[in-house]
């Protein structure tokens, strides 16, 4: 015994560190990447390693030459916006874009504003769509999966992209979704962002950090019902012009931002009531998006919009204090 | 029967409890005590024994300064040798008298026999006499003179009493022991408080992790033929045995802010009080000892010990083989809401209810990242407050916002800051701005009773 | 192309002039009748809002200056007496120049004077310890080092020396706004008179508790022997609570005090040369010399003359008795003016 340390209580602390929780959203991604590498071959490693890389260097060098502090790349938050953003573009994607994208994320969306629980919007996103906005080409021309064991490359626009373009050459939805099965969606057989490849995957991982209780479902739930009714309650007026619910619950990128983008604690309402509604919204202007907007996808700027809004979210919707009304 | 729980926030620290199988042990006699004169809340004892006198076991050394205070009485016999301030464990000087021990002579009156009284007197203002004169306090933590308790303001009724018997915090086992090992006594003593408070229901809550005890008591009141009481088995959770949080598990109802348990009707009593209001109703023993569990992953000898008050931790530590070379920080309570000892030659008060070794790995804190607003405090909180904005708040020193978002509800509990995965030191700020938040609450309460006053006149 | 620079810039000119005109309007509608002195009052501040005079900041101190009948409770401790004669001369006051005033750290429990005993593990805020527990230190009086006062101090005047775990006043910043006396929980600055030429003498010890306890604790610590109070020949120090005082009001300045202090408690700044312990030591001991000398040749008087009584008629034990008893006193005063007369 040397001397005794003395502090307030609590004398001990769980187990749960910002690192540990960080980690367990990277273990949650990893089936989704082991899915894209398999599906998208070498390539889509190639994009992976350059946006993770890109990233933690970027934080690890604003920390150390700009902000003169301890860095703070060992909480792998800056990991996991590495590896979301990768998910979020093509895996034809040239690397520079990729840096570029890094530098908007984790330079511009997170750093500015202090670093780590300090940002208002989603790191990942904010550098997805600076690309989706600035190069559009590189973004939107998708490439059938070649795969680790796969065939030829074939581009071709992803199924949203194929039903908004025929929609307004005229074509009917039914028409048009009849080259794609559920199975397919669900098993990713399709052209996308590496991320929106494989549905299970990413229901894999959400359902793992569910259970290690670092996400509460409701965001990610209230997203899915609200998409699922939205889309039913117009599917149901004039199924010829809009897509049916499970169509647009399998496609895009929306479950890989429901369960992870839209979940992130920093950009996201603290109470349940408050990630309700935070849920709802983004469902439905995702669905308003898709349906009526100019882009074949929504998730992103849904997400985005939604963000804005979370410190109104947080001060209308409060827990109730004991013994209080 | 399902487990009953509180309705807000909570967390699951393992509970650790080494020391539930060893059986409650009588520590020997230390050569010297040091009993304080402010062992309660409220005012002070003042002593009535001058340096040179004879005391014996259970004689007054103080009496009440007030109605929140209670008697102080020696829990050795021997010569008063000096009276006067003394460093206690946070090595803040308090009035202490200290006795040299001489013999273990104990005063008239007490029955000293471990026989089971179960007559239980009938006249209920002489019970609650009985157990203003055996200093009886608050043993769960907050050291709330019982006789307070038990004396309810005009107006309000109680319709249930609480034996609380959950001991949440981790490690201790003290309440565990008791209940096993003089349960008897425990459900006469919740018997004498139902009568008190007027034939109420009696509900003893029993966290699940004590199957044992839970047995133990329910066979004990059958074998004693008690109706009105009952043993509810409560799931294990952190802080399940606070009161406000146990009124709300048991009954359902919710403590208003600032309000009494007796405002939902209730009344809660801890075990080892329990047996203290046996002791001084049945047997005429006022408080001269307490459980005190010794424990911790670092400490070899894990014990319960039945000590005297105002027995030196130290002489308790070496008695158990001293503090072993890997402790980092010892803790006078549990490791949640207990306090870090600075000074080991402080003496032990009514209140003690464990010590606590803890290594440096259990118990350095990490330095603190930034608040990912994860709301996990917010989740952990079992009064529903915000810590991570009562922590800015704290931090700015604004009182009317602390106020405005219920800074003074904080029960200090510590979940915020055992679940803060940027480890935070949300709690020791929190504090601080509670602190302020009261000031100003009572400050205005002052100002307008002045301003009442001033209009009478 | 002239024809589109020429719109633009008809356009542009047209719009400023238009909103100009809507600001105008709004600025006359919703114009606060106010006193023009606040305004310059205002100007007159150092505007550093830093809260010293008891007022939010520079304007509602210049609100405050301009209501009340005189300057006598407004005094801004900031920019001391000649922002003060600004403000009087705007307003037409009459204001007392006050003497200038300094932060004083009062604690010399260094690391190497004041050993730590146990570690201090929580938020790292000297309001948070102190609630917790007397110290780290053997001393519950002492400087607890977490800062509090260095982050009070908006004038950059403060700093923690790591040397010693204490703060440091840099008197050239410092304003005597009082904002690291407030931030102590231990109470151990204190605002002073800068004294002549800075020069300045104080008890840089809040220790209470009796010597061996506090002596024990800290090597540095006032043990309350009560030598200085006895040296010092103005009636400048209290002894109360086992703590010495230096009233600054009453100081002369000697240094006799600090050269006899035995634990280096009392301390000195500014003075030009440093302190010759050996000289004022000797000093003293030629004064306290005189004194027992003189108070000797008195009682000696007083019992030739009681003598000389005697023979006359009372009984002589009894009137030396009653003689000697008011005469030592006075020898002393008379010892201790004829000092003040040689400074």
């Amino acid at each position: 015994m040397s001397k005794l340390i003395v502090s307030p209580s609590p004398h001990i602390h769980s187990k749960d560190s910002t690192r540990s929780l960080m980690l367990d959203v990277v273990i949650a991604l990893i089936p989704a990447v082991i899915c894209s590498v398999v599906f998208y071959g070498w390539q889509e490693l190639l994009v992976l390693g350059v946006s993770v890389a890109s990233c933690v260097l970027l934080e690890w060098a604003i920390t150390k030459y700009m902000l003169k502090k301890p860095s703070t790349i060992g909480d792998f938050s800056a990991v996991i916006t590495g590896i979301l953003l990768a998910l979020n573009v093509p895996y034809t994607t040239p690397w520079w874009v990729i840096v570029i994208g890094s530098i908007v994320a984790i330079g511009v969306a997170k750093m500015t504003f202090g670093g780590l629980g300090q940002n208002i919007w989603n790191p990942a996103l904010v550098g997805r769509v600076f690309l989706l906005v600035s190069f559009p080409t590189y973004m939107t021309t998708w490439s059938q999966p070649q795969g680790l064991f796969g065939v030829d490359a074939i581009s071709g626009p992803t199924p949203l992209g194929t039903v908004q373009e025929g929609l307004m050459q005229g074509a009917t939805v039914q028409e048009l979704t009849s080259a794609y099965n559920y199975k397919d969606l669900l098993f990713a057989n399709l052209g996308g962002s590496a991320g929106e490849v494989c549905a299970l995957a990413l229901l894999a991982g959400f359902v793992y950090l569910c259970c290690r209780k670092v996400i509460k479902p409701w965001i990610t739930l209230s997203i899915f019902a609200t998409v699922a009714l939205t889309s039913l309650i117009f599917w149901g007026i004039d199924p010829a012009r809009f897509t049916d619910p499970a169509f647009n619950l399998l496609t895009g990128g929306l479950i890989l931002g429901a369960c992870f983008m839209a979940t992130d604690y920093v950009t996201s309402p603290m109470s349940v009531w408050g990630g309700v509604v935070f849920g709802v919204g983004i469902g439905f202007l995702t669905m308003m998006i898709r349906y009526f907007g100019s882009y074949p996808e929504g998730v992103s700027f849904a997400i985005l919009i939604m963000n804005s809004v979370v410190p109104l979210l947080n001060m209308w919707f409060k827990q109730k204090k004991f013994g209080r009304k | 029967m399902s487990k009953r729980t509180f309705s807000i926030g909570g967390v699951h620290p393992h509970d650790n409890k080494m020391s539930r199988e060893c059986a409650l042990e009588q520590l020997p006699l230390a050569p010297t005590v040091y009993i304080s004169v402010a062992q309660h809340i409220g005012a002070p004892a003042v002593p009535v024994v001058a340096v040179g006198d004879k005391v014996k076991v259970g004689q007054v050394i103080a009496e009440p300064g007030g109605f929140v205070s209670t008697f102080i009485h020696s829990s050795v016999s021997g010569t008063v040798k000096s009276i006067g301030p003394r460093a206690d464990l946070a090595g803040k000087p308090s009035s202490h008298i200290e006795i040299a021990v001489e013999g273990d002579e104990w005063a008239e009156g007490i029955d000293t026999t471990d026989t089971l009284v179960t007559e239980i007197p009938s006249d209920n203002k002489a019970i609650i006499e009985k157990i203003r004169r055996g200093g009886v306090v608050g043993l769960g933590g907050a050291t709330v003179p019982t006789h307070v308790k038990l004396s309810p303001p005009p107006g309000s009724k109680c319709e249930r009493v609480i034996i609380n018997g959950c001991e949440c915090e981790p490690y201790l086992t003290s309440d565990y022991r008791t209940l096993l090992e003089k349960g008897d006594k425990v459900v006469v003593g919740a018997a004498i408080l139902r009568q008190v408070m007027g034939n109420v229901p009696c509900t003893i809550a029993i966290e699940e992790n004590k199957p044992e005890a839970i047995a133990h008591i329910r066979e004990v009141i059958a074998r004693l033929g008690y109706q009105g009481i009952d043993v509810m088995v409560m799931k294990m959770m952190y802080p399940q045995g606070g009161e406000k949080q146990l009124i709300d598990a048991v009954m359902h109802r919710q403590v208003g802010s600032g309000a009494l348990p007796i405002s939902v009707g209730a009344v809660v009593q801890n075990v080892c009080t329990t047996l203290a209001v046996y002791d001084a109703v049945q047997k005429n023993k006022p408080i001269v000892d307490n459980s005190v569990t010794v424990t911790g992953a670092c400490f070899p000898k894990q014990a319960n010990l039945m000590v005297r008050v105002g027995t030196p931790l130290k002489y308790i530590v070496d008695y158990l083989g001293g503090v072993p070379e890997s402790a980092a920080k010892v803790i006078s309570g549990g490791p949640m809401m207990g306090r870090a000892v600075a000074n080991l030659e402080a003496a032990t008060v009514k209140g003690t209810g464990g010590l606590l070794f803890l290594t440096e790995a259990e118990t350095r804190r990490q330095s603190a990242g930034n608040c990912i607003r994860c709301g996990k405090c917010a989740d952990a909180c079992p009064m529903g407050l915000e810590p991570f904005l009562l922590n800015k708040l704290s931090k700015a020193g604004d009182v009317e916002a602390l106020e405005a978002n219920a800074a003074h509800d904080c029960i200090e509990c510590g979940c915020c800051m055992y679940s803060c995965p940027a480890h935070i030191p949300l709690l020791d700020n929190i504090r601080m701005g509670k602190g302020a938040a009261l000031g100003a609450i009572r400050a205005r309460a002052a100002a307008a009773k002045a301003a009442a006053e001033a209009a009478k006149k | 192309m002239v024809t589109i620079i020429i719109w633009t810039i008809a356009v542009v000119t047209i719009l400023g002039l238009v909103l100009a005109l809507v600001l105008y309007l709004v600025a006359q509608r919703f114009k606060v009748e106010e006193d023009p002195r606040i305004d310059e009052v205002e100007k007159a501040m150092p505007g550093a809002n830093c809260g010293g005079c008891g007022f939010a900041g520079c304007r509602a101190f210049a609100e405050a200056a301009v209501k009340a009948p005189n300057l006598d409770n407004n005094y801004c401790p900031v920019g001391g007496n000649d922002t003060m004669a600004k403000v009087a001369a705007i307003l037409g006051y009459e204001v007392q120049a006050k003497a200038p005033q300094v932060a004083v750290v009062r604690c010399n429990g260094t690391c190497a004077a004041r050993p730590t005993l146990n570690e201090y593990n929580g938020y790292p805020s000297c309001k948070v310890k102190a609630a917790l527990y007397s110290s780290d230190t053997g001393c519950a009086w002492g400087c607890l080092g977490c800062g509090d006062c260095v982050a009070a101090c908006q004038f950059g005047a403060l700093s923690m020396d790591s040397g010693t775990g204490l703060p440091v006043v840099d008197q050239e910043k410092c304003t005597a706004c009082g904002a690291c006396v407030k931030a102590c929980p231990k109470a151990i600055i204190e605002l002073r008179p800068k004294g002549p030429r800075g020069m300045r003498e104080f008890v840089s010890c809040v220790n209470k508790d009796k010597g061996p306890v506090a002596k024990k604790a800290c090597a540095n610590a006032c043990i309350g022997c009560g030598i200085c109070v006895k040296t010092c020949t103005h009636a400048a120090i209290v002894m109360e609570n086992n703590v010495a005082y230096i009233d600054p009001a009453k100081c002369k300045l000697c240094r006799e005090c600090e050269a006899m202090c035995p634990t280096g408690a009392i301390h000195g700044v500014n003075f030009p040369k440093p302190l010759d312990k050996d000289a004022i030591k000797e000093r003293i001991k030629v004064r306290q010399q005189k004194a027992k000398e003189a108070a000797t040749a008195q009682a000696a008087a007083v019992t030739a003359s009681a003598v000389a009584n005697k023979k006359a008629d009372a009984p002589a034990e009894a009137v030396t008795a009653a003689a000697a008893k008011p005469v030592m006193p006075g020898a002393e005063e008379a010892s201790e003016k004829k000092e003040v007369t040689n400074e």
